[in-house]
């Protein structure tokens, strides 16, 4: 509870400091100081300290993982905003509602990892799409920014509205809104006239929620999405907004897969959206001459290794996305935090990155080398436990073997910017000088990644103990 | 302690390698700090120390940092605790850009080498098996020769296929073992069905079969050893290599052993025509370097074929082939290096008659060459005639077979001294200046290694006694 009041007025604040300070920077350092107290506030209520304590007439649950998770994403934002905060100050003149703008992501996702019923779940997602829209089109004078903005917009609606179909066909079949599995097994057992209306709700469900976390085949919009919005929100987006819908995809069909349809359809199904989604993801990043892009195909590929922790919901799941979360996040967001330092976002514009910045081509290494899932880095670990959870309880051998031939794809575009910045000859040029501080932050980044890469107990010590 | 030693002195002495700025400085530090770890690695063949290491490591997955010495981890610790200052001291000269990078990588390389003959926890096993792969990657493609980025890129793909298809398997066993343990012991305990078997036994024989590389999975080989700094080609041929064959030993057959008396036939028949067919493409070579890597697949092939025919004279000999293979590959890696830095070439058809500027070296690359044959009173005699042995005992034809590899073996290395060193004074070797320094100094210490261990070669077959996992 603490996180989502807090959340919501670190979001009016901040859109009040746009008023009262003029100078950008300090509006950074406004967002900053209200994201510790943020944290803080969550951390509060993670060791049982309620400062705040409203009841939601069971609509809302707190549990270990939820807050868990929450702190882990604002941590996450704490040095998205510490890295990038500088650039987000670049893309236009309204910084201080920027600022607001994520906060008000971070209400959405603080209500995605605590709602207790459909009706929860429905406004969580709303509250955190909608400010991504106005973020996607924020740079108002280019194109493409528009384009993406307007796009993301319509097809994002589109799938709220089957959402919303879903919602209301499980609400007819079940009569309640809530999430307790028995409710939807009676239905599809129970009452042979409402039998159908529950599964299809499920579906309907099931598809708007692999839109929002860009499984393919619902996938289209993404590239086109990533590659329109400014840098730096684009790494937002495919960080923490990412890592929150699946965190709510996984918290809404926990419970349910056990009670959809027969059994074997429903992991037979997952079992083709993952393969298609490391396939497309894979094979199309392969070929991406921008890294942003490719990024962004990326994204798509790591979004299938995450589809494994829907896949096989065992004990090794919570862990499995807590930290994949971490390591991805961290990852992304300290690649993205150089990318739009960079002049030329091409692969040739890496060119002998390691001559004229050694600290941004050393620490970029570390965050691809996280991203292809190599021993040592946090991201070895966050593949580690989602290939354990798919294995376990004799899952499917097959799938992991399939995961992890794509895995050895995702290294040959990964290995390409670190082939340029290191192996190839070239003067690669950045748009604004790079300051201590800024190196500073990317090695800690990259030390904690290093620290959770050899011991990732470090993370899960803190949820466990 | 002492096995933790083995891992820490490379790592400290790895990362401080990095701050350090003056190139001579990183090339002293390296040869020092692997100097030690060659003590280090001298103390722990005594009988009477403690050799196991566990601490606590990573308590959620129950996989422990858990590290232990037997007489077959002795034999490869030995291996790379000699090859390191060997490499570091025989390349003194080589001058490399950014020398500090270069040393400090190398000697992570020696961390992860070590850290893989050492786990006793196949987690942690499968952490030093990528740990050796990846400075290595770099190694290559910053310093390595023309089409090096392809190449190792190519190298690194192939293992890193291999690698993640092993953490299956391990993944698959650790599901099976009642405690969730990646402890060895628990590994071996599992009783697991033929059709269990059947499956993982694929999933790690490929990853080691990579590494080795055994035909058809060689093809990285042969072009990353001519692209790779000469360093860096001996690490790989002389040590890297064996991490395959010690896998092998260490984890394939005892888990599975009904797997591998199934798949025995087809890897032994895979074995032999690698070996003869990279012996028949050695014989068409004109380059040194690759040369000695197809002879390199041959030697490898004999291993694995050995290994497969579960016989134990067989195993010994395979045990004692290990190390002396690494120290006569590093030698002709040796003589290689030197011929290219001074003469700028490595192709026979453009040297000949070097014994008459150069004789010292040519007496100790004929001693060499003796090995690579495994002519008698040389180490790799004793080897060699163990594990023929072995394979007789499995199947007198493919041990025939085999054996022609033997004849084909002397043809290219004969035929390479005989180009280099004798007949007509090439114009290339025209200036040619005798050997050195440090150069000399490290072969003639090679060259002593091989004799003594050819006439005497006791302590190693009761090194290979001691195994006990």
């Amino acid at each position: 509870m603490n996180a989502i009041i807090l959340s919501a007025l670190c979001g009016v604040v901040m859109m009040f400091s746009g008023i009262l300070l003029k100078n950008k920077s300090a509006i950074k350092y406004v967002a900053i100081a209200a994201l510790l107290v943020l944290i803080i506030g969550n951390l509060f209520q993670f060791y049982g300290v309620y400062t705040v304590d409203i009841d939601s007439k069971g609509l809302l649950s707190f549990d270990r993982t939820g807050l868990f998770f929450n702190t882990i994403i604002f941590v996450a934002t704490l040095a998205y905003f510490i890295l990038s905060g500088s650039d987000i100050e670049r893309v236009g003149p309204d910084v201080a509602e920027y600022f607001a703008l994520i906060f008000f992501v971070l209400c959405g996702v603080t209500i995605l990892t605590s709602f207790n019923g459909l009706l929860m779940f429905f406004i969580g997602i709303e509250i955190l799409s909608i400010p991504l829209y106005i973020l996607t089109g924020s740079d108002k004078k280019n194109l493409k920014s528009n384009e993406a903005s307007l796009k993301y917009f319509l097809m994002g609606s589109f799938s709220t509205g089957i959402l919303l179909m879903g919602i209301t066909l499980i609400y007819g079949a079940t009569g309640s809104f809530g999430l307790q599995s028995t409710t939807v097994k009676s239905a599809v057992t129970g009452f042979s006239s409402a039998g159908i209306l529950a599964p299809v709700g499920l579906v309907l469900l099931f598809i708007s929620m692999c839109f929002k976390v860009s499984a393919a085949p619902f996938h289209f919009w993404a590239p086109d999405v990533y590659d329109g919005a400014p840098s730096v929100f684009t790494s937002f987006m495919a960080t923490i907004v990412k890592a929150a819908g699946f965190f709510a995809f996984i918290k809404l069909f926990a419970a349910k897969s056990a009670d959809f349809g027969p059994g074997p359809a429903w992991t037979l199904i997952l079992y083709v959206i993952i393969v298609i989604t490391l396939l497309i993801g894979n094979i199309t990043a392969v070929f991406q001459q921008s890294v942003k892009r490719m990024l962004a195909y990326s994204s798509i590929a790591q979004a299938g290794f995450m589809l494994f922790a829907l896949y096989s919901s065992n004990e090794f799941t919570k862990d499995g996305i807590l930290l994949y979360t971490a390591a991805y996040s961290f990852a992304t967001i300290g690649i993205f935090s150089i990318l739009t330092k960079m002049e030329d976002y091409s692969l040739d514009g890496f060119n002998g990155l390691s001559k004229s910045q050694p600290v941004l081509a050393f620490t970029n290494t570390v965050f691809f080398l996280s991203l292809s899932g190599i021993p040592l880095t946090a991201g070895f670990f966050a593949k580690y436990y989602m290939l354990a959870s798919a294995i376990k309880g004799g899952g499917s051998l097959s799938l992991v073997i399939i995961a992890v031939l794509f895995a050895a794809v995702s290294v040959y575009y990964y290995f390409k910017v670190i082939q340029a910045m290191y192996f190839k000859e070239g003067v690669a040029a950045t748009n604004t000088p790079i300051t201590g501080n800024f190196k500073v932050a990317l090695i800690v980044l990259a030390a904690v990644i290093i620290i959770l890469g050899i011991y990732p107990t470090a993370l899960l010590g803190f949820y466990y103990f | 302690m002492i096995p933790l030693l083995l891992i820490l002195i490379p790592v400290v002495s790895a990362i401080l390698t990095f701050f350090l700025k003056n190139g001579n400085a990183a090339k002293n530090w390296a040869l020092i700090a692997s100097t030690a770890t060659l003590i280090v690695g001298l103390y722990a063949l005594c009988p009477a120390c403690k050799l196991e290491f566990d601490a606590a490591w990573l308590p959620l997955l129950g996989s422990r940092f858990s590290l232990s010495l037997d007489g077959l981890s002795k034999m490869l610790i030995l291996l790379t605790a000699i090859s390191f200052p060997v490499v570091f001291a025989s390349t003194y000269n080589n001058d490399y850009k950014q020398s500090n990078a270069f040393y400090g990588l190398m000697l992570l390389t020696q961390a992860g080498l070590m850290g893989v003959f050492l786990a006793s926890d196949c987690l942690l096993f499968y952490f030093f098996w990528e740990l050796a792969l990846i400075p290595v990657y770099f190694l290559c493609s910053i310093w390595g020769g023309e089409k090096r980025i392809a190449v190792t890129f190519k190298f690194f793909v192939y293992t890193f296929v291999g690698s993640l298809l092993m953490l299956i398997g391990i993944l698959y066993l650790y599901f099976l073992t009642p405690d969730h343990s990646f402890a060895i012991k628990s590994f071996y305990a599992l009783k697991l069905s033929a059709s269990q078997q059947n499956v993982a036994f694929w999933l790690f024989f490929i990853a080691f079969a990579i590494k080795m590389p055994i035909f058809p999975l060689h093809t990285w080989q042969p072009d990353a050893y001519e692209q790779s700094p000469t360093a860096v080609t001996m690490i790989l041929s002389g040590v890297m290599v064996k991490m395959g064959i010690y896998a092998v030993i260490r984890w394939l057959i005892p888990i599975f052993p009904l797997a591998t008396v199934k798949y025995a036939d087809i890897i032994i028949i895979a074995s032999v025509i690698g070996m003869i067919y990279a012996s028949l493409i050695a014989i068409r070579q004109d380059d040194v370097k690759r040369l000695v890597a197809y002879s390199s697949i041959a030697h490898i092939g004999l291993m694995s074929a050995v290994l497969f025919s579960l016989k134990t004279i067989g195993w010994n000999g395979v045990m004692i082939q290990m190390f002396n293979h690494g120290i006569n590959v590093i030698g002709l890696w040796i003589v290689a290096d030197a011929i290219e830095q001074k003469l700028g070439t490595r192709k026979f058809s453009e040297l000949g008659g070097l014994a008459q500027k150069a004789p010292v070296l040519a007496i100790l690359l004929v001693v060499l060459a003796f090995a690579n044959v495994a002519l008698p009173l040389t180490n790799a005699f004793v080897g060699e005639f163990l594990m023929f042995n072995g394979l007789f005992q499995y199947n007198f034809w493919i041990a025939g077979v085999a054996g022609i590899s033997i004849i084909l073996g002397a043809v290219y290395t004969l035929n390479m001294v005989q180009k280099i060193f004798y007949g007509q004074l090439a114009p290339a070797t025209q200036n040619a200046l005798e050997i050195k320094g440090n150069v000399q100094f490290v072969l003639i210490i090679l060259v002593l290694v091989i004799i003594g261990f050819g006439v005497y070669p006791q302590p190693m077959i009761d090194l290979t006694k001691h195994i006990h996992p």
